[in-house]
């Protein structure tokens, strides 16, 4: 009896250890912690780990919690990079001022959202409101918009996602789809959807337009690099990371916020799918 | 032994002593004996029961983050309404179209893989020869293998635009191949119970009078049928019969190999006794056989709607995730969203660090998928303990 309780014991030890092993963080000598929108947080992700693949020392985190929070981490000074869908409301910027943080903004990326149709879809153009009208259910027939006398299939990407995010406030300026669209889990699929589907409407981010698919252009101007980063598109906005003041020049800090300056970093942004700010 | 036991009297008490201490165990050794065997013992039952804990917990858990949402929002707004909104300000979390389009599937694939499951389960145990069915048998529990993102890839890339392609067509002719053998086989049983209850000088005539009359009906129903559904037009490929066709083929392998089993324990001695007693081989399959086997069968397909109703990666890539009520409900050609689908689909967004509404509510849906197969466990074993009963009595 004894010894049986003596090997719970030790077992029970054992498995403290254990955990007590996993909860310690392991200290590295610098870490940078990013926090914020799940829109930037996969460029977030892809520069942190290409900075550390160059730079083991340095330990990068990088949650995702919505815009909204990492504001609020960076205003509480739980982050070192506020990852941002959108600018800092008047109410997150006073705050952070009184707390002494002053948010510099960087923006890393464009983001541009393409309207896809099947290749067989005689239809060219589709103004703003007509893309709301769609996906509030006002247009259900394609005739509606001069195409054929079809059904519309309307998808959506899942409301878990950041393209769905910017499609909501560009596009349906937070009025609600209609029940009967559908949503896919991801940007290929959506693809996949249009193109084999010949009445489906279909958004993606521009990195993944390609000859499977007929873009749309919006309000007359065709999605593209140049369009969407000089904001003539309409449905396109910028991303942010924002830190607290400029960082020091030749910190990590510094290093990683530049990044999407460098010639890997607009690559790594064209391959998430976003629009770099800048051409090389 | 009688040589060996009678020098043994004559040894002194020393000797007998250090002999006896051989056989048997000091109160030292005997008490680490026992520790050893209580500690194995302890060890294995602490494993089994490690399971059992398990499911506690996460009963636990999912409980404790469901209940929130019910204090946040409210039961009615969960199950009366049919608006799904989670991302709007203010949210709405109307999960009766889930709900509903958890129930079509099911239904749908239900309806698919339990005839089919069971006939070819009797067919593997009953019918087919010993050699074949040995070979058959593995090729069908294959289709368990497959990963199920492998269906729903199957189910995106090449079902939805094969539906949408040559759909109506694909329908007239499943609704043959599906109407045939199930009406031929009710045709069969109507006219025989209609014949049963006439006079025995008309049975043979009023039998085949019934079987025609039935035959024309079911003819003309099932073209109609085909007519209608090749006129179908199926706009979106990724619907509710997509899925339901697809899960319905997941489902297969557990109803057949359950039910087989099921029909294999049955026994040579019921066979042959029915054999002995002039019954054909149909009468022995469709009386005998299949009704012994019938608590099995049940559990089969039991099993098989708890695999429909947890699937998730085929419904989340293929069902359109559309959260509206289809029109009419039953129309199996609209796109909808399913609770398993729901959950996977919003975990990622739902912030579980301030534990918003919109985060319990997902947990309110495994809460409700648990409690619906936990009542299917309950409701199978209800009907196997009603069966056996009435099998003794």
């Amino acid at each position: 009896m004894r010894r049986g309780r003596l090997l719970g014991g030790s077992l029970a030890a054992l498995i403290l250890c254990a955990f007590a092993g996993l909860l310690t963080p392991t200290l590295a000598q610098e870490a940078i912690v990013i926090d914020g929108s799940t829109t930037v947080g996969p460029i977030a992700k892809a520069f942190a780990e290409h900075y550390m693949a160059a730079h083991p020392e340095i330990n990068i985190t990088v949650s995702e919690s919505g815009s909204g929070n990492g504001a609020k981490s960076l205003i509480n000074g739980t982050c070192h990079i506020a990852d941002m869908s959108r600018f800092m409301k008047d109410a997150e910027f006073s705050a952070a001022v009184k707390k002494g943080v002053l948010p510099v903004a960087h923006v890393v990326a464009v983001d541009g959202i393409a309207m896809i149709v099947h290749r067989s879809n005689p239809v060219q153009n589709l103004t703003l409101e007509q893309t709301r009208g769609i996906y509030l259910g006002q247009y259900t027939d394609w005739s509606q918009l001069g195409g054929p006398n079809q059904k519309i299939v309307v998808v959506s990407r899942d409301t878990n996602s950041g393209t769905y995010e910017t499609f909501e406030q560009l596009v349906m300026q937070k009025q609600k789809m209609a029940e009967g669209v559908e949503y896919l889990g991801s940007n290929g699929a959506v693809r996949q959807k249009v193109q084999s589907t010949p009445t489906a409407i279909g958004y993606v981010g521009l990195g993944f337009i390609d000859r499977t698919v007929k873009a749309l252009t919006v309000e007359g101007i065709a999605p593209g690099q140049e369009t969407v980063a000089s904001g003539r598109y309409p449905i396109a906005r910028p991303l942010f990371m924002f830190t607290d003041g400029y960082p020091r020049l030749g910190t990590p800090l510094h290093a990683f916020i530049t990044m999407h300056l460098s010639l890997r970093g607009q690559e790594i942004i064209e391959a998430i799918g976003f629009v770099p700010v800048t051409s090389y | 032994m009688e040589r060996e036991q009678s020098p043994d009297r004559e040894q002194s008490p020393d000797a007998l002593a250090a002999r006896r201490s051989d056989l048997l165990m000091s109160a030292r050794a005997s008490r680490a004996k026992r520790v050893v065997a209580f500690a194995g013992q302890s060890l294995l039952f602490l494993l089994t029961s490690s399971s059992a804990i398990v499911v506690l917990f996460i009963f636990y858990f999912i409980f404790k983050d469901a209940l929130p949402f019910f204090q946040l929002r409210s039961l009615g707004e969960f199950l009366g309404s049919n608006r799904w909104y989670p991302t709007a300000s203010p949210p709405e979390f109307g999960s009766l179209a889930i709900f509903l389009g958890t129930g079509l599937v099911t239904l749908g694939s239900i309806v698919l893989a339990v005839p089919l499951g069971v006939s070819a389960a009797v067919c593997l145990s009953d019918i087919l020869p010993f050699g074949l069915r040995q070979a058959v048998k593995p090729v069908i529990e294959i289709l368990a293998a497959i990963p199920s993102v492998a269906y729903g890839f199957f189910a995106l890339v090449v079902f939805a635009p094969l539906l949408q392609e040559s759909g109506g067509r694909l329908l007239s002719v499943a609704v043959w191949l599906v109407g045939v053998p199930i009406c031929g086989l009710i045709v069969i049983v109507l006219s025989e119970s209609v014949a049963a209850r006439l006079p025995s000088e008309q049975r043979a005539g009023g039998r085949i009078v019934a079987m025609l009359l039935l035959g024309v009906l079911t003819v003309w129903g099932l073209y109609r049928a085909s007519r209608g559904a090749a006129g179908l037009e199926i706009v979106s490929g990724t619907n509710a019969l997509n899925v339901s066709i697809i899960l319905g083929i997941m489902a297969l392998p557990t109803v057949v190999s359950v039910s087989e089993d099921a029909l294999q324990a049955v026994g040579r001695e019921l066979r042959e006794g029915s054999y002995a007693l002039g019954a054909t081989r149909a009468e022995t399959i469709l009386r005998v056989v299949i009704p012994a086997a019938g608590s099995g069968i049940l559990a089969a397909v039991i099993l098989g709607i708890m695999r429909v109703i947890g699937e998730t990666m085929v419904v989340w890539m293929a069902s359109g995730n559309a959260a509206q009520i289809p029109d009419p409900w039953y129309n199996f050609l609209e796109p909808i969203r399913t609770l398993t689908a729901t959950i996977a689909g919003d975990m990622g967004e739902a912030d579980h660090v301030t534990g918003s509404a919109r985060y319990h509510v997902l947990f309110a849906m495994a809460l409700s998928l648990l409690a619906i197969s936990f009542a299917c466990n309950l409701a199978s074993e209800w009907v196997v303990r009603v069966q056996r009963k009435k099998l003794k009595g």
